[in-house]
């Protein structure tokens, strides 16, 4: 028998300590007070208005509402106006805004507090977070985020919106497309170029105030689903910028953008299973309502099996979303984690509101009953914040292929 | 290291560097062999003995570790890595679903006769539950068990019994009343040598070649009253208090395996530090979908073990568990066979991927079927 195994002692394995709880383990009784007092502000003050804000996209004020409650800073610090939470407070807000049956507006709000002030918190100055994290946090200012251009989706790298400098100042021009609360936008994180011969290191992140001169909110997009949200095309014409609206390092900007995406991942991961158990829960009352051929739907075996095919995709997706969120709590920067739960969440989403239209059958396919909604709202997790493809080669290449 | 993802802990991880160790030199280079032969020696559970592996959850008096269920599970993970399912299986049949009846529901007696020499490698344990004309429907099972003087006398057959054939006691289910259902099904304690006990046939196999697996035939087989399992007519009870464990111990089974069949998937060769597979799109992203199949069949798994460690009712997290493992570790097997053979896979190579692929198809069969657990699922959710 080879030396290098030797056999572990009894004393050397000691039991895992943790209470007698139903509770998930990364969340705590505070948590769940958190998630009752989100879940029953969103049920009251937002879901009524869902159906209406398809036609109209939702209203500003939500996002003062949101502020003046305190979930627009969940996990950011106390001294910005913030909560001083963990970042499961994030993810149960993700979760709880599938409550308000409208993926347009949680994917607004997700935006503002995960996508486009993250950035600002981690490589803003202090003047920076006074001027747009603390009114960001307040719902006084309504942030947006300015990645993709009509010639640069995936390939972020293909970004060719330029910041030159002259000066004290960055003239920029260029454009941004598809982008989230860019019509209602008072200040955008904007990805340029500073530098074509630098590659990877010739971006650079701006915050840009909206009623700059030059910036151009030129369309509302129509789209699939996600209709509560606006989504604008952007155009930057000789926008003029003092040199400190630079946020973060000169250079830096793909890499701080890449950061960026690893949490709009996460978020969009947690909204995508949110978003699939509730329309599963939908579904489930519905199948014991409808009759056909004398009995409950749901009683055939046919539709039984697809809830327990359903239920074992939402699960699996809800505990691979948690570990990787324990993992960033744990001080981890798990890139591989992160892909794959974006990637699985997004999926079996889509999967399952397609099983939720069949099981409603023709219901399904009507308006009035909101499932067909949700399957148009889930469709873009499997495009937005990097497509299934680009995550599986993300994957892939973390192996070296 | 990372913090490991709870229920591990960081002597859990140490443990399970041991025993990885321990299936890379001292099984691995043997199970070729042992599936050619379609066995593997009996000697093998008093090798495992030695080094504590058949006894981890079970309490010092009786031989064990005095450990929990997740040091368990940890050695079940990391099994399969050996490369041959076969072992995996009996290793598993031993530890997991014989033994465990006989420690919660035997007597102290029992626990001696038959507990401890288990423990100690001594006695190789087999289930008998399942019958030619009784499978995922547990309760038609028809061997009967006759009152006696002195006992029972039971007559029958069980099969597709994994162990079966080097058995030496076999945790018998037997129907005790006439009435059908599940009402008059108890467990009785089967040795061999007793007299109308045979070994029938030992079954051929698509996969799990280095493990036994018996046709049992009991003609009017006298048993001692002294063998009775548990209470009479209660037996139902005892097998589904051993099913969750049973399932769990195969969804670590299938993330193990899966585990393994990605890491050889990523291996090397030729000196070369990128893994053997072919370039190109489409090999990269075959292995991210294994690769997340792995990851969310392990999350769920680890959820559903943290309930069972720390006493939850888990039974719809192990339902679930079985549910996303089994089919998938069937496919991820498939998927690395296929990556590495098209990439010039040596026939050694080859033979062990073939062997994970057929191995693991048994995974959405056994311990009841992937439509079985949809069932369970389904029902648990009202419909």
């Amino acid at each position: 028998m080879s030396s290098a195994v030797s056999p572990a002692t009894d004393q050397s394995v000691l039991k895992p300590d943790y209470g007698s709880t139903q509770r998930h383990f990364i969340f705590t009784e505070e948590h769940e007070r958190l998630r009752e007092s989100i879940g029953t502000f969103v049920e009251r003050e937002l879901a009524p208005h869902a159906e209406k804000w398809e036609e109209t996209t939702f209203e500003n004020w939500v996002f003062p509402r949101m502020g003046e409650l305190g979930f627009l800073g969940l996990s950011y610090p106390d001294e910005y106006g913030g909560q001083g939470g963990d970042y499961y407070c994030n993810l149960i807000l993700a979760e709880e805004m599938a409550r308000s049956n409208s993926g347009g507006l949680a994917m607004g709000i997700a935006v503002h507090t995960d996508m486009a002030t993250p950035p600002i918190h981690l490589f803003g100055t202090e003047g920076q977070k006074q001027r747009y994290l603390v009114p960001a946090i307040k719902g006084e200012k309504i942030s947006c985020l300015g990645i993709t251009e009509p010639g640069a989706g995936s390939d972020v790298s293909a970004i060719r919106t330029r910041a030159v400098r002259d000066g004290d100042e960055y003239v920029i021009n260029g454009s941004k497309t598809y982008i989230t609360n860019g019509h209602r936008a008072d200040f955008i994180v904007l990805v340029t170029k500073t530098d074509d011969d630098a590659g990877y290191d010739g971006f650079t992140l701006f915050v840009v105030d909206m009623d700059l001169p030059g910036v151009i909110r030129e369309k509302k997009l129509e789209k699939l689903g996600m209709h509560a949200s606006d989504t604008a095309l952007l155009a930057f014409d000789d926008v003029r910028v003092p040199a400190d609206a630079v946020l973060g390092e000169v250079g830096k900007g793909f890499y701080h953008i890449m950061w960026e995406l690893q949490g709009e991942r996460m978020i969009g991961a947690a909204g995508a299973v949110a978003g699939a158990q509730r329309v599963f829960d939908k579904t489930l009352q519905y199948a014991k309502e409808r009759e056909a051929f004398g009995r409950q739907i749901g009683h055939f075996q046919v539709i039984r099996h697809k809830f327990a095919e359903m239920a074992t995709k939402i699960e699996s997706a809800r505990q691979l979303v948690y570990t990787t969120a324990w993992r960033v709590e744990n001080g981890d920067y798990p890139v591989r984690e992160i892909t794959i739960a974006k990637l699985y969440a997004s999926r079996i989403a889509v999967e399952v509101a397609d099983e939720c239209i069949q099981i409603h059958g023709g219901a399904g396919y009507m308006k009035e009953y909101g499932v067909e909604r949700v399957w148009r709202d889930l469709r873009l997790n499997r495009i937005g914040a990097g497509t299934d493809e680009i995550m599986l080669d993300v994957i892939g290449r973390s192996y070296g292929l | 290291m990372a913090t490991p993802v709870p229920p591990f802990t960081a002597e859990h991880e140490r443990f399970r560097a041991e025993a990885r160790a321990y299936v890379a030199e001292e099984l691995r280079p043997r199970t070729a062999e042992w599936e050619r032969k379609r066995w593997f020696p009996t000697e093998v559970f008093e090798e495992l003995a030695a080094r504590g592996y058949l006894g981890l959850k079970y309490p010092r008096e009786y031989g064990g570790r005095g450990a929990d269920h997740v040091l368990d599970a940890v050695w079940t993970e990391e099994l399969p890595r050996c490369g041959s399912g076969g072992l995996a299986a009996a290793i598993g049949a031993h530890t997991g679903i014989a033994t465990p009846p006989v420690w919660k529901f035997g007597t102290e007696e029992q626990k001696r006769r038959f507990l401890a020499p288990a423990i100690r490698g001594e006695k190789v344990a087999a289930l008998g539950i399942t019958e030619p004309g009784a499978g995922s429907d547990v309760a038609g099972i028809r061997t009967r068990a006759r009152r006696v003087d002195g006992g029972y006398v039971v007559s029958g057959s069980k099969t597709f019994i994994t162990n079966g054939v080097r058995a030496d006691f076999v945790v018998t289910a037997v129907k005790t009343t006439d009435e059908g259902g599940h009402h008059g099904i108890s467990f009785l304690l089967l040795e061999r040598g007793m007299e109308g006990f045979t070994v029938a046939g030992k079954l051929e196999k698509l996969g799990w070649h280095a493990s036994d697996t018996a046709e049992l035939a009991f003609d009017e087989v006298f048993v001692p009253a002294e063998n009775l399992l548990g209470e009479e007519n209660r037996g139902f009870y005892l097998i589904m208090a051993n099913f969750q464990w049973e399932r769990l111990q195969m969804a670590l089974g299938a993330i193990g395996s899966m585990q393994a069949c990605v890491e050889r998937t990523l291996a090397p060769r030729d000196g070369s530090s990128r893994p053997a597979v072919a370039n190109g799109q489409a090999a990269r992203h075959a292995v991210a979908e294994m690769v997340t199949r792995l990851e969310a069949g392990r999350a769920l798994t680890y959820e559903a073990l943290r309930r069972f460690a720390r006493g939850d009712d888990a039974v719809r997290e192990v339902t679930l568990a079985k549910l996303a493992t089994q089919r998938a570790a069937y496919e991820v097997a498939e998927s690395a066979l296929r990556l590495r053979a098209a990439a010039g896979a040596s026939p050694e190579e080859i033979a062990e991927l073939d062997r994970a692929a057929r191995d693991s198809r048994l995974g959405p069969i056994g311990g009841g079927t992937d439509e079985i657990m949809r069932e369970i699922v389904g029902r648990q959710l009202g419909l």
